[in-house]
């Protein structure tokens, strides 16, 4: 108990002056607008269908829903009457502006690593939005906001990384943004049970909102090992040659991106890229291995190839390049992953285009699918890459 | 293999793979749905499987064995049209007509389940089947006007 008092909740901040505001600087502005958009910020602070940044949308966790907050800067229901010293301080410390504890959920552990100057231009942005008045979501958590004391002591390490004199500017670059702002590895790294990051595990893969967030280390699954030049294409487009399109929560950071310099996706590639430290030899026979898959021929799984062939096989046998053709599954990392829920997400719900935009497009097939022929299904497509069968068939559809 | 289409039990000599259309148009002569593009892009192939709607251009027989098989013919015939039928005769909802059977029968499943949709509701419903003539307000209309029929 001791503990937890003497880490428990902190002051409370001052309020915002609003006599000592700044006229709005233009550049400022337009520069936290990029960096909002790198850390995908709407992803958690925008309902489906609700005001930018106005908050509601529940995030599923494995401690309960946690809602996003209004971080508008509406004075009673958002940010509106929070000083930049407290914006940094919840940003670096996760502490709300009266001192409270905000559940890790909000990546601090990401964004104590951001620069001053970086804080002040997503201050300004944030600042200069429109006021929405939407009171915020009690979060479903049964775990006292204290207890985060405890968390904090275990796994937020505080301040700045160092950079690397050996190595360039542009994977430096990248390197901040992908352990700050962007926090990729908030999915793409697994938690232990307390819901901290197993650091020795560090881009292993992990979880988002019930999708397999795929290794980035020498452990990804991808059939045809990513290049830098792949990456920046898939972060950039959300397609690139030889893999398979984004799906589930990446489609939205993808958006986000599009909105961002293209010199900090590259920067971004060229980390996530020397992740991977597998020889150029090895990272070559697993793409010669994924190519001879494509022709491969999984005849033991005879009802599952009879569904692949009528439901799957118009478009996914052609290829990319033919007319309406699509990628051959071989080459989806979607198959080489050690869950089937990715791949049942996607067959069950399809992929939709984005209002007012003509692709990427995929039927949904949850209606025309029973759970045993998605089932055989499923088995089929992973009996193509060779890897040892799903045990989650039935599960993963649920 | 054995399929229910309409409330019959029929016997048909394709093969396990085959999509359902193909068999409908070729073997049963149940010529109302539509090949449009054969990628499940357009819905004009549309029908029901136990009440839910499938693009029958990408299903594969051995999925559709133990199921109940509903097309537009199973909404009535000429001399008796169907009351969703009859709403788009009376709104003239069809210009050349091809997307009508799939968007009927994608209809068809809402006006069952959800009986009393909004208009937002069928706007979303109807979404993944194309009119490439525009009749879109007018098709809106005829299930609207089914729906209130049937309240």
């Amino acid at each position: 108990m001791t503990l937890l008092a003497g880490c428990g909740a902190q002051e409370a901040m001052a309020p915002l002056d609003a006599s000592a505001k700044l006229p709005p600087d233009p550049q400022r502005i337009a520069q936290g607008a990029r960096l909002a958009a790198l850390g995908n910020c709407m992803g958690c602070h925008t309902a489906p269908g609700g005001k930018p940044y106005a908050g509601g949308r529940g995030l599923e966790t494995p401690f309960g829903t946690i809602y996003g907050t209004n971080i508008t800067p509406d004075a009673e229901t958002g940010i509106g009457g929070w000083s930049q010293a407290a914006f940094a301080r919840a940003m670096r410390e996760g502490l709300d502006n009266n001192g409270r504890h905000l559940y890790p959920a909000f990546p601090y552990d990401y964004f104590t690593r951001l620069t001053d100057d970086d804080l002040a231009s997503l201050y300004a942005f944030l600042m200069a939005r429109e006021p929405v008045k939407q009171e915020n979501r009690a979060s479903r958590v049964p775990i006292p906001r204290v207890a985060v004391a405890l968390w904090n002591k275990l796994y937020l390490k505080k301040g700045p990384i160092e950079a690397d004199p050996g190595k360039s500017g542009e994977w430096n670059r990248g390197a901040y943004l992908v352990r700050g702002l962007a926090h990729c590895g908030a999915c793409h790294t697994p938690r232990d049970r307390l819901g901290g990051e197993i650091k020795q595990a560090d881009f292993a893969g992990g979880e988002a909102e019930g999708w397999h967030a795929p290794a980035l280390n020498a452990d990804s699954p991808s059939p045809v090992p990513w290049t830098r030049d792949a990456l920046h294409a898939y972060l950039r487009t959300g397609i690139a040659e030889s893999h398979a399109l984004t799906a589930g929560p990446m489609t939205g950071v993808v958006r986000d991106l599009k909105q961002v310099l293209d010199e900090d996706v590259r920067a971004i590639a060229t980390y996530i890229a020397s992740l991977d430290r597998r020889t150029p030899g090895e990272r070559r026979k697993a793409a010669d291995e994924a190519f001879a898959n494509t022709k491969r021929d999984a005849a033991d799984n005879a009802r599952g190839r009879v569904v692949y062939e009528g439901a799957c096989a118009q478009c996914h046998d052609r290829g990319r390049d033919a007319e309406g053709g699509a990628l051959q599954l071989a080459l989806a990392s979607g198959l080489t992953i050690p869950t089937s829920r990715n791949l049942a997400h996607i067959i069950l719900e399809g992929i939709e285009p984005r209002e007012g935009e003509r692709g990427p497009w995929m039927p949904a097939f949850a209606g025309s699918l029973g759970e045993q022929d998605l089932a055989d299904l499923l088995a089929y497509l992973r009996s193509l890459t060779g890897r040892a069968p799903w045990k989650d068939t039935h599960e993963a559809q649920r | 293999m054995k399929l229910n289409v309409n409330g019959r039990d029929v016997e048909v000599a394709a093969d396990p793979a085959t999509p359902l259309l193909y068999v409908l148009r070729g073997e049963l002569a149940l010529n109302g749905a539509k090949f449009g593009c054969g990628l499940g892009q357009c819905g004009a192939c549309t029908v029901l499987a136990d009440g839910e709607p499938i693009f029958s251009c990408l299903t594969p027989l051995s999925v559709l064995q133990s199921r109940k098989i509903r097309t537009v013919e199973g909404l009535g015939t000429l001399q008796n049209p169907g009351p969703l039928q009859s709403a788009f005769i009376e709104e003239q909802a069809a210009q050349c007509g091809y997307c009508i059977p799939g968007m009927m029968m994608r209809a068809q499943a809402l006006l069952e389940k959800a009986p009393g949709a909004s208009e937002d509701e069928i706007r979303a419903h109807l979404s993944p089947s194309l009119c490439r003539c525009g009749t879109h307000m007018r098709i809106l209309r005829a299930v609207a006007r089914a729906m209130k029929a049937k309240a």
